[in-house]
């Protein structure tokens, strides 16, 4: 299984390196939000608040991650359905979709954070808990919409759909998430905001969980 | 006759909810005062949603296991009663807000995730209109189902219980256990939350047996 794990992020991250149009649409597209942010809010004269700083972070994030992870299955050709069917477990499938969205959306993140810090300036305090929350957001966000994407999938392969499935099942890390950052906005110290993380991570594994125990049925359709 | 009896006992447990609700002694309370009463009307709804809406989840569980038409439609009539106490339920705490708060809609979390709760489910039937095979609706609206109900739970009872909030019960504000010294609440809320759930319960069984008939005559 683990082997079988491996194997599938290994032939994910080549495709993606093959065809490196999706990964640079992708940052482009993150890119061109940040930038457009701060042409709208006209940032040379003006300034924003920490919190529109924060919140206008998230959902750039929240909107970079629907796209990115909704390729994960949205984008698979029909007959490569067939394919996987014939050779590897849905369990095994699933959890690789998963890591390797995580391992996407951390990177994505990561370079969102640091252009976003160039352009709108980053009042950040706390550095070290921001980057914690970054990469634990990344995790939840992929997590929870991987799923939603390989339900969207088969639902037609319907953009909007996924969106409709995915918000309000991603509201409740994303809440808590601006809230973390909040703290770290504020300057205090990570101890201070560990209940939250461990909250967001337990999040975190029941979707694991409950990803792991449906997809069989899924793609059994 | 035999098989109605807890029809006529919901009957008789939301007639006592009414008249009782309303005319029985409460503690009297500053900024309360008799908006207690909306104790026995706004709480039930809730915990008549969580059932049922754990009942769907129950039956999208069994409807995976065993592949049965009859589960799936339980389910989707669960969620259906379910958005329609959610609604209540939001109606009857924004009306309480409004004279204990000032606003309809004070942006508590509580709120919040209440409303949050009710978009999940409003996007399962939009998940279910958008199939059109019948067996991979009922199929893949179940794992949805099954994935929304369990996003729900932290949404409702973790995070509020998380944040500053005004309603009672969160945020260091007392639930009702502390206004209630001598149990008078006690003695209607129980009963009215076992009323309202029967009443889901039988509009449940109206309208799954209602989807059964036509889909028979369909066929």
């Amino acid at each position: 299984m683990i082997k079988e794990i491996r194997f599938l992020i290994a032939k994910e991250i080549q495709l993606e390196l093959r065809k490196k149009y999706a990964i640079n649409g992708i940052l482009l597209y993150l890119v061109s939000t940040i930038f457009i942010c701060y042409l709208s809010f006209s940032l040379k004269s003006a300034s924003i608040s920490v919190t529109t700083w924060n919140t206008l972070f998230w959902i750039i994030i929240l909107f970079t991650a629907v796209n990115t992870v909704a390729k994960s299955f949205i984008q698979e050709k029909e007959g490569i359905w067939l394919y996987y069917y014939s050779l590897v477990s849905p369990q095994g499938l699933i959890i690789s979709k998963i890591v390797y969205n995580t391992l996407l959306m951390v990177v994505l993140s990561l370079i969102g954070l640091l252009f976003y810090s160039l352009v709108l300036g980053n009042p950040v305090i706390n550095h070290q808990l921001f980057i914690v929350t970054v990469v634990v957001a990344s995790i939840s966000f992929s997590t929870a919409l991987t799923m939603v994407s390989a339900i969207a999938a088969k639902a037609g392969n319907n953009t909007t759909l996924m969106a409709i499935l995915g918000f309000p099942t991603l509201v409740p890390s994303l809440l808590m998430t601006i809230k973390i950052t909040r703290n770290a906005l504020d300057g205090l110290s990570l101890a201070t905001s560990f209940n939250e993380i461990l909250t967001l991570v337990a999040i975190n594994m029941i979707i694991i969980t409950v990803s792991f125990l449906l997809f069989p049925y899924l793609w059994r359709s | 006759m035999k098989k109605s009896w807890w029809k006529l006992a919901c009957i008789a447990l939301l007639l006592y909810t009414v008249i009782g609700g309303f005319l029985l002694p409460v503690p009297r309370l500053n900024i309360l005062n008799e908006t207690i009463r909306n104790l026995h009307f706004h709480v039930p709804m809730w915990f008549a949603m969580v059932i049922v809406l754990g009942a769907s989840c129950f039956y999208s569980i069994l409807y995976l296991k065993n592949g049965k038409e009859n589960n799936d439609f339980k389910a989707v009539e669960s969620a259906n009663m379910g958005i329609i106490f959610g609604v209540f339920g939001l109606i009857t705490g924004a009306i309480w807000a409004k004279f204990t708060w000032g606003e309809w809609w004070s942006n508590d979390p509580k709120q919040n995730a209440a409303a949050i709760g009710m978009f999940i489910y409003l996007a399962y039937f939009i998940l279910r209109g958008s199939l059109e095979d019948e067996n991979q609706k009922a199929r893949i609206s179940a794992v949805y189902n099954i994935f929304a109900f369990s996003a729900l739970i932290p949404l409702l009872f973790i995070l509020p219980r998380l944040t500053d909030s005004l309603h009672p019960g969160n945020g260091g504000n007392p639930g009702f256990n502390a206004y209630d010294l001598d149990s008078n609440l006690r003695l209607v809320f129980y009963p009215a939350v076992l009323g309202w759930t029967l009443l889901g319960v039988w509009i449940i069984e109206l309208r799954y047996r209602l989807r059964k008939i036509s889909k028979q005559i369909e066929d």
